[in-house]
């Protein structure tokens, strides 16, 4: 299917999503003005109830914007839905195949919904089920399917009808690590052979990290931020030196002449540590370290880690993206040191 | 592999006959891969008619002997259970996700509707010949002309009645509880006063009221007319109309319901 020749595959103006519940309003997005390019991979970026999937759920014509403009694939959602849908693929958090249902039977019958016929659509099916490692149990009942395996039917389901647009929303929610490893190479290897455009959201940091060229984060239905991962980091974050020393202070003394010494670096000091946040931290760390040394204040250990992003995130909205997450992702995951010394 | 290799052959303009045969191919395939399925639903109706048609042989003014009348009630009762519990079907794919999938397709909204209330109609006709099956060795009087009559004015009942359900599934947001209530607060209600298990002429003049208002009763006394192949004409059209109305209420509300869910 192609799209209507247009210059952008998604574009948005002031989209504005309102809910009201209990005579109470919420804006769940908010003016949100944003522009896809055909091929791109981005993901939106935010924490639960940041406006992530509302603004999916209105770029797929699931729900309507209660104001400003959204055209995808070169067609309006609010007056051209019909389009839209042909258009686009749409992974949600649930599990797109019924589960009373056979895999296969929905990857056919998913397929007719789009106007394929019987055979073109019998025939992507199995492809879909080679590629994506269903063989063995497409042909199973959807409810008798692993995590991991349905996942993968989602994914077949989305890309039934080769869409131009890909939507995935939360795709790795709920996955093992391994799952989610295999998940994002499907993801990756999808768009490198068909040139995919891909539109996923993430509360994970670091498949936002890893997977997308394009992050917008989303903070309170706005956007707070549109770029690369890498330069998203060094725009909003710098890295962070963490020093350790033997006597709480030395550790004060340390602090106020990093403070002296570096006019943009930010130090916090607490206890017998002095954390600094300072852009090309791992280039001047060697230096600084000479420096507390030649003052007569030897660090103990240091240790310098590159910035991720959730201290993008912390950056720009004063809070952390790991507030409040499970146990399943523990903060060190996503720290990235590349040198530790004693 | 370039972008236009991969783009799939679409042979059908989206419309309305084509998208409802796809949603009826897709809901009538488990029950065909699993026929038993229809034959669980119909425990209760077998139960009643193995354990309470027996109790009607002394009740007067069932008119030609208790198996002859109790037969078309129960034809319509598992007709009745089917159909007011199919949105559960519906409710239970809003919560994992694959009714969402089906609103992101180009499909019409109302074919969503039309694809799985038209399904209501096989299991209804497998289950009536089931019992039929059953009943016709104790010495039940079949005639066919009137039970195909019959079983078609049951169908176009059980298309209005499923539409209902999946109205309510969807009104109640995917909540089990919501569903259920409702759907076991109308249930028995309207089974009684249909007179489907004991007639209703013998009862007090406000219950024979409530009973005229209900649109199974209609029904059911034209099945019973049917069934014994009488085409008397006043009791069989009012039954049609019944079902008709029935029929046409729920596909209305029911496709608001489904329009509604964009």
């Amino acid at each position: 299917m192609t799209a209507q020749t247009t210059q952008h595959m998604i574009e948005t103006h002031g989209l504005t999503k309102a809910f009201t519940a209990r005579k109470r309003t919420v804006e769940a997005v908010r003016g949100l003005d944003l522009t896809v390019a055909p091929g791109e991979l981005v993901a939106l970026l935010g924490p639960n109830g940041a406006g992530k999937s509302t603004t999916l759920r209105m770029l797929t014509t699931l729900i309507a914007p209660t104001s400003g403009t959204a055209r995808v694939a070169g067609y309006d959602v609010a007056t051209q839905p019909q389009q839209v849908r042909r258009a686009i693929g749409y992974i949600g958090q649930g599990n797109g195949a019924g589960h009373n249902q056979r895999g296969r039977d929905e990857l056919v019958s998913h397929g007719l919904a789009y106007g394929m016929s019987k055979a073109s659509a019998r025939s992507r099916a199995d492809e879909l089920v080679d590629s994506l490692d269903l063989t063995q149990v497409a042909d199973r009942k959807v409810s008798s399917l692993s995590g991991g395996q349905r996942r993968r039917l989602d994914i077949a389901m989305g890309l039934i009808h080769a869409p131009a647009l890909l939507f995935l929303d939360e795709p790795s929610t709920g996955l093992d690590p391994q799952n989610r490893a295999n998940l994002q190479e499907h993801v990756v290897a999808l768009r490198e052979r068909y040139g995919t455009t891909v539109v996923l959201t993430t509360h994970y940091l670091d498949e936002a990290d890893s997977l997308a060229e394009r992050v917008v984060v989303i903070d309170h239905g706005r956007l707070v931020a549109d770029d690369t991962p890498a330069r998203l980091k060094a725009d909003h974050a710098g890295d962070r030196i963490t020093l350790a020393f033997d006597e709480v202070v030395d550790a004060a003394n340390a602090a106020a002449r990093i403070v002296r010494g570096h006019g943009d670096a930010e130090v916090e000091h607490a206890e017998r540590e002095v954390v600094v946040r300072v852009a090309s931290g791992a280039r001047l760390a060697p230096a600084m370290l000479v420096d507390l040394q030649d003052a007569g204040l030897p660090a103990r250990s240091v240790e310098v880690a590159r910035p991720t992003l959730d201290d993008v995130f912390l950056n720009l909205t004063g809070r952390s993206l790991r507030e409040g997450h499970t146990a399943d992702q523990p903060a060190t995951d996503q720290l990235d040191p590349i040198g530790v010394s004693a | 592999m370039s972008t236009a290799t991969l783009t799939p052959t679409l042979t059908a303009p989206s419309n309305l006959a084509r998208d409802t045969a796809i949603v009826f191919g897709r809901e009538l395939r488990p029950v065909l891969r699993d026929p038993f399925s229809v034959v669980f639903s119909m425990i209760q109706p077998l139960v009643f008619l193995g354990l309470f048609a027996p109790l009607l042989g002394n009740v007067p003014g069932l008119s030609g002997g208790a198996l002859q009348w109790f037969v078309p009630g129960i034809v319509v009762m598992s007709c009745l259970f089917g159909a007011s519990m199919t949105g559960s079907n519906l409710l239970f794919e809003m919560q994992t996700g694959s009714h969402e999938r089906t609103l992101v397709t180009p499909m019409r909204r109302s074919a969503l509707l039309m694809g799985r209330a038209l399904k209501e109609i096989v299991p209804v006709l497998v289950q009536a010949v089931i019992v039929i099956a059953v009943v016709v060795p104790f010495s039940f009087e079949l005639h066919v002309a009137g039970t195909v009559v019959g079983l078609l004015m049951l169908s176009v009942f059980c298309v209005g009645l499923g539409s209902l359900s999946y109205a309510l599934a969807l009104a109640a947001k995917g909540a089990d509880w919501i569903f259920w209530t409702v759907q076991q607060t109308f249930l028995f209600p309207i089974l009684l006063l249909a007179g489907m298990l004991l007639p209703v002429d013998s009862a007090p003049g406000w219950l024979q009221t409530a009973s005229r208002l209900n649109p199974l009763t209609y029904v059911v006394d034209a099945e019973r007319a049917l069934f014994a192949g009488s085409f008397d004409g006043s009791t069989v059209a009012a039954g049609f109309v019944a079902a008709a109305f029935v029929c046409a209420l729920g596909l209305l509300v029911g496709g608001r319901a489904m329009r509604a869910a964009d």
